[in-house]
């Protein structure tokens, strides 16, 4: 059975719907990228998928023994976020709060798995110091470390690179690909179009409607790529 | 010096004084341990308003002359915070209209009630000692300090079991949400804490100056301090210190408790920021 189902989804806000008809399955070890136009209603597919929104109509399904609350999220960064004085520790630690239960502090359990996650993404290192200090590379990189602690199978990642400069989006892009090649699975937003190509194993693509579901290599011959792709859809926010 | 020493000691022999001084230093820790949540999650005016509805609910409980005023001001209090949090979710721009017509609107009915129904002879005196609370902490009768003292002990346990689950709810909403935490639960839970502290700090204070002993000892803090922690003990640390001078200022030079504590803060706030640019250089 699949990680994540979708059937028939239609999404929207306070009764109009942003996008609709949208089908698709994330199967263990998928790298699934959803691209599309501003506004297409890339966030709110994620913010569904995450049950912070529920759909208008239509099901998600989360099987093969995921909970809801086993899915790692990387989320766009806040205004609150970037003077927000906290240690990359702190940050990182917090995203082991759903395994506490009712514990109210954090056992050894939570700590070591924080340290591996930050030495997995060698930001061992900055540990101590103050997160708003960080550059944007290294920010990105404590919030997908916390993202991992909350979860080991699945990740939602919105848009990672955003803001990042180009050599940073690159090993940010490899990171994530390395990540994928060691098991988890990742569903990522994102606005380039080139490297969803170059490094997800599957390409969805909506619209007002949905343009295109399947892997990467059937979605260079499709319709979607040739309208979408070749009229620049490189360019980052 | 010798002489400042010994009026101390003379007024330290009556139990108003310390009492004042017990209650004083609690209500300064609740508030420093709030102010770094409420500033962080942008929520600073919230206190404000709040501040104001209480003032509104003692106006209620004056004209009905109720003895015991704070049974009435802390449920009130408590709703009003628990439906303006809910309102700031939904949209931005209604939430901070809500605000600032509650606030504004409860100080004005507030003060209108008092002035057309109060029996006291002196309506105005009445009025400056809530809104700036210039003697009341030194007023307090038993079953005030009692209070005062259990609420802030729940109040600071409360926080210390929570604080892990508060800083994540703090930082990043939408992170603890996805992955399985109620952060609508310890949302309440702030604005719950949130009020029943702003109704103990109206004795300290009074009602216009309590979002000066939320905001300052916090932002102080955040000057020069640069984790969650550190900023959390540094800023209690300002806010106890700051009320302990205050009033100690304010018994030796009969000056305004309140004033005199939020002076001490201001007086904080500015050697502090100075500090962090110095720092940061």
């Amino acid at each position: 059975m699949a990680y994540i189902t979708c059937e028939d989804v239609t999404l929207g806000y306070e009764g109009k719907p942003v996008t609709e008809h949208i089908n698709f399955t994330v199967n263990k070890g998928d790298y699934l990228c959803i691209v599309g136009e501003n506004g297409a209603g890339k966030s709110t597919l994620m913010k569904t998928l995450l049950r912070l929104i529920n759909p208008m109509s239509g099901k998600i399904i989360i099987g093969d023994g995921i909970e809801s609350c086993e899915v790692g999220y990387l989320p766009q960064q806040t205004v609150t976020q970037r003077d927000f004085p906290a240690s990359v520790m702190e940050i990182v630690l917090s995203g082991t709060l759903n395994k506490c239960g009712f514990r109210p502090f954090y056992s050894k359990n939570e700590k070591k798995t924080a340290e591996e996650n930050m030495r997995r993404l060698e930001i061992w290192d900055l540990r101590k110091r103050c997160y708003r200090e960080l550059s944007g590379g290294q920010q990105q990189r404590v919030l997908l470390a916390r993202a991992l602690c909350a979860a080991e199978k699945l990740l939602l990642l919105d848009e990672p690179v955003a803001g990042l400069d180009p050599k940073v989006t690159v090993e940010m892009y490899q990171l994530i690909k390395k990540l994928n090649d060691e098991g988890i699975t990742i569903i990522m937003v994102s606005h380039d179009i080139q490297a969803a190509v170059k490094y997800a194993t599957h390409i969805l693509h909506v619209g007002r409607r949905q343009l295109f579901f399947g892997s990467s290599k059937d979605y260079l011959e499709s319709d979607a790529w040739k309208i979408f792709g070749s009229a620049g859809g490189t360019e980052n926010e | 010096m010798n002489n400042i020493i010994e009026t101390l000691a003379f007024y330290m022999r009556f139990p108003f004084v310390r009492y004042a001084l017990i209650v004083g230093v609690l209500i300064a820790l609740c508030s420093s341990l709030l102010g770094v949540i409420l500033v962080l999650k942008r929520f600073s005016y919230i206190g404000d308003g709040l501040s104001h509805v209480a003032f509104g609910a003692m106006a209620v409980a004056a004209v009905l002359q109720i003895s015991n005023d704070t049974l009435i001001i802390m449920p009130v209090t408590v709703i009003a915070a628990i439906l303006l949090l809910r309102m700031g979710q939904n949209t931005k721009i209604r939430g901070d209209a809500a605000i600032a017509m509650l606030s504004v609107g409860s100080l004005a009915v507030g003060y209108l009630l008092l002035n057309i129904f109060s029996t006291s002879a002196n309506v105005n005196g009445d009025v400056c000692s809530t809104l700036f609370g210039s003697t009341s902490i030194l007023t307090l009768t038993n079953w005030e300090v009692w209070l005062c003292v259990i609420t802030s002990i729940i109040v600071i346990c409360v926080f210390c079991l929570f604080y892990n689950r508060i800083f994540a709810v703090t930082f990043d909403e939408n992170f603890a949400k996805a992955t399985g935490n109620r952060a609508e639960t310890y949302n309440l839970l702030i604005a719950v804490i949130t009020a029943v502290i702003i109704v103990l700090a109206m004795n300290l204070v009074g009602s216009l100056l309590i979002s000066a002993l939320v905001i300052f000892p916090a932002l102080s803090a955040m000057q020069v301090i640069k984790n969650f922690k550190g900023v959390v003990i540094c800023s209690a640390v300002i806010s106890v210190l700051c009320a302990l001078f205050g009033i100690i200022i304010a018994i030796l030079f009969s000056t305004p408790v309140g004033a005199t504590i939020v002076a001490a803060d201001i007086a904080v706030f500015f050697i502090f920021a100075i500090i962090g640019k110095l720092v940061t250089k």
